[in-house]
């Protein structure tokens, strides 16, 4: 447990970086300290592992002061990743990463093969091992940065934005890959970004500070969206907040309807029998969705349902199910309905069928219920 | 000038010549070795102090402006050392090296990124074993450079030392002008040019077998 006690940050040119910050970090959580530049998030960051000591007020690690630690020794034991990943440029990817185990006295073959196994952990493959940090994509250095931090198993983890220097699409399989680690890992982390849709999506619970080194508010993701403790956290929670919030409620036990399918190869007068309000699913051998077709369609083809031709499927939702599947948010299912062109969302279980539709009015009826049942914070 | 074939001459002289390349080695390449073991911390205090910086580096400036004869003849005089001292070359070339890696040793460390120091620092490194196995060997490129540059400087500038009575590859020159012995002269010349390019060499070589992630191609991606 970490604790922020009464702590400030001033500088000699009387600006206030940190204010006053009164916050606990729970143990095997991911807090994530979001807001604007200017707004002591990265400088509370540093606080924790010493890079920067506070002027006033007391930081606890498991009850401890900090300022009791010799900081190289405090640090060995907080992992540390930052934009750019920082890694040393002169040493191949596998010393990188072992680089706090030799630090802490390890011998070096065994830091070495603790190495490995951190690689293939954050999933770089091993014939990286002998690579220097140059010869790698932005992704895979970040990847080699989280290797390294968590070399030492250390049980804090402290991330000064370490996705926003990469595109998008890496990003979010650096997000994904980091959730995954964490329900592995269970460490307590504390993750510091400017991006509201990454600490939505990463904490367990969120950290708003507003500039001057102020925390605005401190909630879970689904709090924040759902009460804003003032106008700055609202606006900077964004547009869409309330349909964001819908990623927080799961769409198990929603009524899932019947829909229509049809087999891809299926003589299209078949399966114009099949249609309803003009359209069907097609679905392969393993009823798993192909596409769209509707009457229109149809009469374009002649021998057999053309799975060449469809109309592509909007998103699909994943219902909990005996197949094992992890079941969908109700923003999953009003996303399926909406973008669905018959207006019909795609249910699937685990292993990817189909098992009925649900419409956006299903969803709105099931997010009304959870109001009523005080799920959702009114 | 008489220049005879030159074979008798080289033949009879071997040994002098042996003699005077050996000295001239060690008389310019011991001082630029302490002038380098002196330059690291200079550097690093200028790449980490400001004032440090505003004062070492325009220093170094001056320094490399003082003519080599006038600063050969100074040496004595300052040090009280004996006229045919080899300090009185010594001294002075280890100045010069100072003068140029100073400014080099500086330039490179403020040049390591940053988010690299701080990253070492944050996973633990103590201050000294942080400078000595991530700041220096990141700087060793443009020591090398810097260092480069000394070495042939130091070459050259040993050869004058021989108008004050130092041994080496010099007093050859001297000598050959002395007995109107254009071979001698010639020989002595090619030495010198031939031995700085191949130490020069030498050390782009060795800066390259320790630096092997400078020439890790970008682009290589799995």
């Amino acid at each position: 447990m970490i604790e922020f006690q009464a702590v400030t940050k001033r500088y000699p040119d009387g600006t206030v970086a940190v204010d006053s910050l009164d916050l606990t970090v729970e143990d095997g959580r991911i807090t994530v300290f979001v807001g604007p530049s200017g707004c002591g998030k990265t400088t509370s960051l540093r606080m924790i592992n010493r890079m920067i000591d506070p002027t006033s007020g007391t930081i606890l690690l498991n009850g401890k002061d900090i300022r009791e630690s010799d900081p190289p020794l405090l640090r060995r034991g907080i992992g540390y990743v930052i934009q750019h990943a920082g890694l040393f440029p002169h040493r191949t990817v596998l010393d990188n990463v072992a680089t706090v185990p030799l630090l802490s006295g390890v011998d070096k073959r065994t830091a070495r093969s603790r190495a490995a196994e951190l690689m293939e952990l954050v999933g770089l493959p091993s014939t990286m091992a002998k690579r220097y940090p140059a010869q790698l994509s932005g992704g895979q250095q970040q990847r080699v940065g989280v290797a390294r931090a968590l070399a030492a198993d250390p049980p804090v983890l402290l991330m000064d934005e370490p996705f926003s220097a990469v595109d998008p699409i890496v990003r979010d399989d650096l997000q994904q890959q980091l959730l995954r680690l964490q329900s592995e890992l269970d460490k307590t982390i504390v993750f510091v970004t400017h991006d509201i849709d990454e600490a939505i999506k990463l904490g367990d619970r969120v950290a708003v500070f507003r500039v001057g080194g102020r925390l605005a508010q401190y909630d879970s993701p689904s709090a924040l969206l759902a009460k804003p403790a003032d106008d700055f956290v609202s606006s900077f929670v964004g547009r869409d907040r309330g349909y964001r919030a819908l990623g927080f409620l799961t769409a198990t036990g929603i009524p899932v309807g019947e829909v229509a399918t049809v087999r891809a190869g299926d003589a299209p007068e078949r399966a114009r029998e099949a249609l309803v309000d003009g359209w069907a699913v097609v679905v392969d051998e393993q009823n798993r969705p192909l596409g769209w077709v509707s009457a229109d369609l149809l009469s374009t083809m002649d021998k057999s349902v053309d799975t060449e031709a469809l109309v592509s499927g909007g998103s699909l939702f994943e219902v909990d199910s005996s197949a094992g599947g992890t079941a969908g948010s109700l923003r999953n299912a009003l996303d399926a309905a909406l973008s669905s062109p018959a207006a019909v969302g795609i249910a699937v279980d685990g292993t990817g069928a189909v098992v009925g539709g649900v419409t956006a009015d299903t969803v709105l009826s099931a997010l009304a219920d959870a109001r009523s049942s005080g799920e959702v914070p009114g | 000038m008489n220049i005879d074939w030159p074979w008798p001459w080289l033949e009879r002289n071997l040994d002098d010549i042996a003699e005077a390349t050996g000295q001239h080695l060690y008389l310019a390449l011991l001082p630029v070795l302490v002038g380098l073991v002196i330059s690291v911390p200079l550097g690093w205090a200028a790449s980490r102090w400001r004032l440090a910086r505003g004062i070492l580096v325009p220093l170094a400036g001056v320094l490399y402006t003082i003519p080599s004869l006038a600063l050969i003849t100074l040496v004595p005089l300052a040090l009280g050392t004996k006229i045919i001292d080899p300090l009185n070359v010594q001294v002075p070339l280890a100045i010069y090296t100072i003068a140029l890696l100073v400014r080099s040793v500086s330039d490179a460390l403020r040049a390591v990124p940053g988010d690299v120091i701080a990253a070492a620092t944050a996973i633990g490194y103590r201050p000294v074993r942080q400078f000595l196995s991530v700041e220096l060997p990141l700087a060793v490129p443009v020591i090398i450079a810097g260092l480069r540059v000394a070495v042939v400087s130091a070459m050259s500038l040993t050869a004058v030392g021989a108008l004050v009575g130092i041994g080496g590859l010099g007093q050859l020159i001297t000598e050959g002008f002395l007995r109107n012995n254009g071979v001698e002269l010639v020989v002595a010349i090619v030495l010198i040019v031939v031995i700085a390019l191949l130490i020069d060499a030498l050390l782009l070589l060795a800066g390259r077998v320790i630096t092997p992630w400078t020439r890790a191609g970008r682009g290589v991606k799995a």
